[in-house]
């Protein structure tokens, strides 16, 4: 590790409108090592990653292959130069084959593809790192730790010699975790420059031979194996010992209320690409945080949209406070409590083109309907809005602007104020603090609870397990469209009766046979 | 008697059909690309027109199908300029081309309205020709129905076993990776529409040269959309298009026997008969089928931006 | 779409938008007229003679100018056939099938219901036109509902069945017996015919349509129905999540829509043809599609589209007669100016 760096990035800087990104970033990568760069969310780390990769343009800074200046203008160039980069939403053609996709990307592809020669590469970069994948399976059926074994092997047989992932863990389970990084021991090996950002410091003392912390732009420090200690990492990241995420707070000794939502053998058939559901049976109780575990694409939707009422039930019973729901359309859930917060407010609950108001006026339109719905009462959507922002303790620059021009976090928030305005009686949160930075993502935590303790019943989908397992009551498994595995979230190693450990819940995510265990 | 009505509506088949088929393979690149082109019904027409006038003046209608073809492929390139580079709305770009084929070939055409040409001669293949019913059925035909089928294979074989055609797809289904990848998709558009122009102009010749042997305004009669709806029926492949350009010739020559043999059934309800049969089978497939679109084609149909 | 930025950002794409609307329409107007006089002279004509015949033969007189006001009334109504659908993003190309539907109720009226006062006749006529037109979209709407097909194929294919089922009813069933053989019917009893101002041909469909445009404005900003239109186009996936019933909606839009293009073939079998033909439209229906694209659904600019196409479609007529070219040759001038407004879209979608 005393040769030469590989890769040199000196004064990166990179800003779009209203947020410098990059702010003179310097970072080294030399072959034959393990690079993590870490820090919080929006703290520049996927900017840097995607300068090196040709995606953006820096403002200034120089970028230097083995000691001389070269330019990344496109992913071409970097690719020119063997610089490989595996995309947080990879860049795959889900309808073609394995094969097909790698040879898209292949630098001598001869103009008539010969399937069989290109096959026979692909297995022997995978028997030689690692890397299972089926050359001839399309896309759209690998799950998405083989979909990230593809892209290695794809940057492998178009000769990248530094291969960049922008937080490849995100959808993993703890053992395919461990597999990732056996695979970066053998690229290691080889000679091969492995960066990637980490998602959680563990990951980073597990394997990393040099970790990199950026906050709010610029680098904090960077730190060999040996000085990389969490204690130290967490004082680089925040400037300070990070805030205790909010904990579970149990609700002991509260009496067992009457279900809020019962789903009852609830089938919904797959749809093209997706899980569908088999055999649901679900029980939400008042004041009661139910996980849901699993990796994305395994039926949460259907989940979630079955319960609001957007997709009918083929099998199967819904009832909603005792009452048979299962036919009801989805303005009828909502008129009886339900709500809804998606993943994404922006895209998902917002009209980005109208205002504050008119979506606040949306959630419920016939309430605030006038004179048989030819006018609208604007001045008691105003009123409930502010109240319920004024509950949640937030405020927003203006309601008459279009929802579309607030950042992420406010319009989370508007919705977040809009939903819980209506008193519900169950929330069906998706992935809430996804892409949120730690306050954002705390504050969010903090509402379901409150939430929950006004005696709403809450359906919590993740992919965060420590969110899970440090919300939860209870938590369910879903693969594949089915309850795969439910209980109590239990600290690792204990077995108290149906309690989930943490390694439990990952091999249950991912279908792979449970190891033995005291 | 039925022998020669089975005869006929055999051939009267493959003749209506390699119009179409043709045609559904132009569309069927384009959309393979990620580009829905309405306005293959003027590309169409404009290589008929110009077909014709070439032959009309040259004598060869070897120079006409070239000269067809070449229009169709540079007509295509206005709407490609349009839908390409400006990122105009597929669908009113689509439409306009239309329009513009209409209007141009009326233009071109004026003067040759009604005339009468011989066209492309009919090549009879030796020995299969003289078998009863279906040799004269399959093997009396022009070259262009000759070429069809071996062109829809090369057509599959150029999308599935060729770089080109691997990067043709994967722009259609994903812009985003084929430009990860390096290739410019906007390049691949242009080529693919080219090609499709190409095709559609010959589709249009052999209407004009083969099948009426005339020049009509609008004689194209909506096959251009017809062939938008095959390409949906044969889920975007090229093999299966055979198949559904065959179905809807049938129905187009059914109606022509049935008014021949004086069914006292009025020409234009009979007329109808392909449009129905599209929307029926559009109605009947078309949900399975969407799943079966090239990727980036959903946005055009959902009418997002 | 953080991947569109991306390709934008790498820079595959440098469009720039241009500043004031009415000024940039006129200068593309322009080059439209330089482009079609272009290829007038291609074939031996004289642009400017054309045009100056174009000109004096629509806005030169009162009479000339009241043809032009003539053919604005269908070209409103079908272009607010298209604009009303596209609010939610559905693609409506049918609504030259959808006027046909719309002129044949209404001449079923007007043949079977002779007798009736005029008001009374000409109420049912215009409701039988409406909603001929509303059905005949709505299957269509119905298909895209149940996910079964796109609109934009299904309201073009039935383009085609709806003009061949007007000519197999006026070459059949309704001929008129003592018309020597033209594909027509009977003529209308005069209390089927649409009111007309003075001596010229404008007719209260007109006032139809603008009183449409209006009042579809207001229900669109001020009602709860239009703030659900409006969130549907802007965000369809989070209408639905609200409970918003976008099913409904897309037959409903769908079924107003060919409702006004209905009542634009009424007006025209009504008003200005006296009889139902084959040659009721010179393509209005799909005139009023691209009016609507071009003015991009906002009501001023389709009132304002609609003139310059009425402009152009008279001219059409005109050119026949003096110029010795073919009445579709407005196509290509229309196509022409078409083209060089979805040619600056760039950057958009």
């Amino acid at each position: 590790m005393s040769a030469p760096p590989l890769l040199t990035l000196r004064g990166i800087t990179k800003s779009f409108p209203g947020v410098l990104a990059n702010d003179r970033v310097d970072l080294d990568v030399h072959g034959g090592e393990v690079h993590a760069v870490v820090g919080e969310n929006g703290a520049g780390k996927s900017t840097l990653m995607k300068v090196l990769y040709g995606f953006y343009r820096p403002d200034a800074g120089e970028v230097r292959l083995e000691g001389k200046p070269i330019q990344l203008q496109t992913p071409h160039d970097a690719r020119r130069y063997r610089i490989g980069m595996v995309f947080q939403e990879m860049i795959q053609v889900p309808a073609l084959t394995v094969a097909e996709n790698v040879a898209l990307f292949l630098p001598d592809l001869p103009a008539v593809i010969d399937g069989p020669a290109i096959a026979a590469r692909i297995r022997e970069t995978s028997e030689r790192y690692g890397l299972a994948v089926d050359p001839a399976a399309p896309v759209w059926q690998l799950s998405v730790g083989e979909q990230q074994r593809l892209e290695i092997v794809k940057l492998l047989l178009a000769n990248a010699r530094v291969l960049i992932l922008d937080e490849p863990t995100r959808s993993l389970a703890p053992h395919e975790i461990d597999g990732l990084f056996q695979v970066f021991a053998n690229l290691r090996r080889d000679g091969y420059a492995v960066v990637f950002i980490a998602h959680k410091l563990r990951e980073v003392l597990a394997c990393a031979d040099r970790v990199t912390v950026m906050r709010r732009g610029v680098v904090a420090g960077s730190l060999t194996r040996a000085q990389a200690t969490e204690a130290a990492l967490v004082s680089l990241m925040f400037g300070a010992p990070m805030a205790e995420p909010a904990s579970r707070a149990t609700m002991a000794g509260r009496p067992a209320a009457a279900p809020i939502l019962q789903l009852e053998r609830v089938s919904v058939p797959a749809v093209g690409h997706g899980a569908g559901l088999a055999e649901i049976d679900l029980t939400i109780r008042p004041h009661e945080i139910v996980g849901v575990a699993g990796v994305a694409g395994n039926g949460q939707r259907e989940l979630g949209d079955v319960i609001l009422g957007l997709e009918p039930c083929r099998d199967g019973v819904k009832r909603l406070a005792g009452a048979d729901a299962t036919r009801w359309p989805v303005a009828t859930m909502r008129a009886s409590g339900v709500v809804f917060i998606p993943e994404d407010a922006r895209s998902l609950a917002a009209v980005g083109g109208l205002t504050v108001l008119e979506n606040m006026a949306l959630g419920d339109t016939r309430k605030y309907a006038r004179a048989g719905g030819f006018a609208i009462d604007w001045d008691a959507v105003r009123s409930d809005l502010d109240r319920s922002l004024e509950r949640l303790g937030v405020s927003i620059p203006s309601a008459s602007r279009p929802i579309g021009t607030l950042s992420g976090g406010n319009v989370q928030r508007v919705i977040l104020a809009r939903e819980l305005a209506r008193d519900p009686r169950l929330i069906v949160a998706f992935y809430p603090t996804r892409g949120l930075d730690v306050r954002s993502a705390i504050a969010a935590r903090e509402q379901l609870l409150r939430a929950r303790d006004a005696g709403a019943g809450v359906l919590l989908i993740s992919e965060d397990l420590d969110e899970l397992f440090a919300l939860s009551e209870r938590l369910v498994v879903l693969l594949r469209g089915r309850i795969v595995g439910s209980g109590v979230p239990a600290a690792s190693g204990t077995r108290a009766g149906g309690g989930l450990s943490l390694e439990e819940v990952g091999y249950l995510m991912t279908g792979a046979e449970r190891s033995a265990r005291g | 008697m039925i022998a020669g009505i089975v005869r006929s509506l055999l051939s009267g088949s493959i003749v209506s059909g390699t119009p179409l088929l043709y045609a559904t393979l132009a569309e069927l690149l384009s959309e393979r690309a990620g580009v829905v082109n309405l306005g293959l019904e003027g590309v169409m027409l404009v290589g008929a027109v110009v077909g014709f006038i070439a032959t009309v003046h040259t004598g060869s209608a070897a120079v006409g199908l070239v000269a067809a073809g070449l229009a169709g492929g540079v007509f295509n390139l206005i709407f490609a300029f349009v839908v390409v580079r400006r990122r105009a709305n597929q669908l009113a770009a689509g439409l306009t081309l239309m329009f513009c084929g209409v209007g141009l070939s009326a233009l071109m055409g004026a003067r040759y309205v009604g005339s009468q040409i011989a066209g492309l001669p009919e090549l009879r293949v030796p020995i299969l020709a003289d078998l009863p019913i279906v040799g004269p059925a399959l093997f009396a035909h022009d070259v262009l129905v000759y070429a069809a089928v071996p062109v829809a294979a090369l057509t599959w074989w150029v999308l599935f076993r060729t770089r080109w055609g691997l990067f043709v797809r994967a722009v259609g289904e994903n812009p985003v990776a084929a430009f990860a990848a390096g290739k410019n998709p906007h390049v691949v558009q242009y080529q693919v529409l080219f090609v499709a122009g190409v095709l559609g102009g010959i589709a249009g010749a052999h209407l004009s040269l083969a099948v009426a042997r005339t020049w009509a305004e609008w004689m194209t009669a909506g096959r251009g959309f017809i062939a938008v709806a095959l390409v949906i029926f044969s889920t975007w492949h090229p093999l299966r298009a055979v198949a559904g350009a065959l179905l809807f010739g049938g129905a187009i020559s059914l109606q022509l026997q049935l008014q021949a043999l004086g069914v006292p059934l009025s020409p234009f309800l009979l007329d109808m008969l392909p449009y129905v049969l599209s929307l029926a089978v559009l109605a009947v497939w078309g949900g399975r089928a969407r799943h079966a679109a090239p990727g980036s084609l959903g946005r055009v149909f959902q009418g997002t931006p | 779409m953080a991947d569109a930025s991306i390709v934008r950002d790498a820079r595959l794409d440098t469009g720039r938008r241009l500043a004031a609307p009415l000024g940039r329409f006129a200068a593309l107007l322009a080059i439209a007229l330089a482009l079609f006089a272009a290829i007038l002279m291609l074939f031996g004509r004289n642009p400017l003679r054309a045009y100056a015949d174009i000109f004096s033969s629509t806005l030169g007189s009162t009479y000339g100018f009241s043809e032009t006001l003539v053919k604005m009334a269908p070209l409103i109504l079908t272009a607010l056939a298209a604009a009303v659908p596209a609010r939610i993003w559905l693609i409506n190309v049918g609504g030259e099938g959808q006027l046909f539907v719309g002129a044949l109720c209404a001449t079923w009226a007007a043949i079977h219901l002779a007798g009736l006062p005029s008001f009374l006749l000409l109420t049912i006529m215009a409701a039988l036109g409406f909603l001929g037109g509303g059905l005949w979209a709505a299957i269509a709407g119905a298909l895209r509902a149940s996910g079964r097909v796109s609109e934009t194929i299904s309201t073009l294919l039935m383009n085609y069945v709806a003009i061949l089922l007007v000519n197999f009813l006026v070459f059949g069933p309704w001929k008129d017996p003592e018309g020597v053989n033209y594909p027509q019917t009977v003529e209308f009893a005069a209390g089927a015919i649409l009111p007309m101002l003075g001596g010229t041909r404008v007719h209260l469909g007109l006032v139809l349509a603008l009183v449409a445009t209006a009042v579809l404005a207001f229900m669109l900003a001020r009602t709860r129905w239009g703030l659900e239109v409006r969130a549907i186009g802007g965000n369809a996936e989070a209408a639905r999540r609200n409970g918003i019933p976008i099913e409904r909606y897309v037959l409903v839009m769908m079924f107003i829509g060919g409702g006004l293009a209905g009542l634009a073939g009424m007006a025209e079998v009504s008003a200005i043809q006296g009889r139902l033909r084959p040659s009721l439209s010179p393509g209005y229906g799909y005139s009023g599609f691209l009016i609507s694209w071009m003015a991009g659904g906002h009501p001023a600019g389709i009132v304002a589209a609609a003139f310059v196409l009425a402009v152009i479609t008279a001219g059409g007529d005109i050119l026949q007669m003096t110029q010795a070219l073919p009445g579709s040759v407005v196509n290509i001038l229309m196509a022409v100016v078409l083209f060089v407004v979805l040619g600056r879209q760039a950057g958009r979608r």
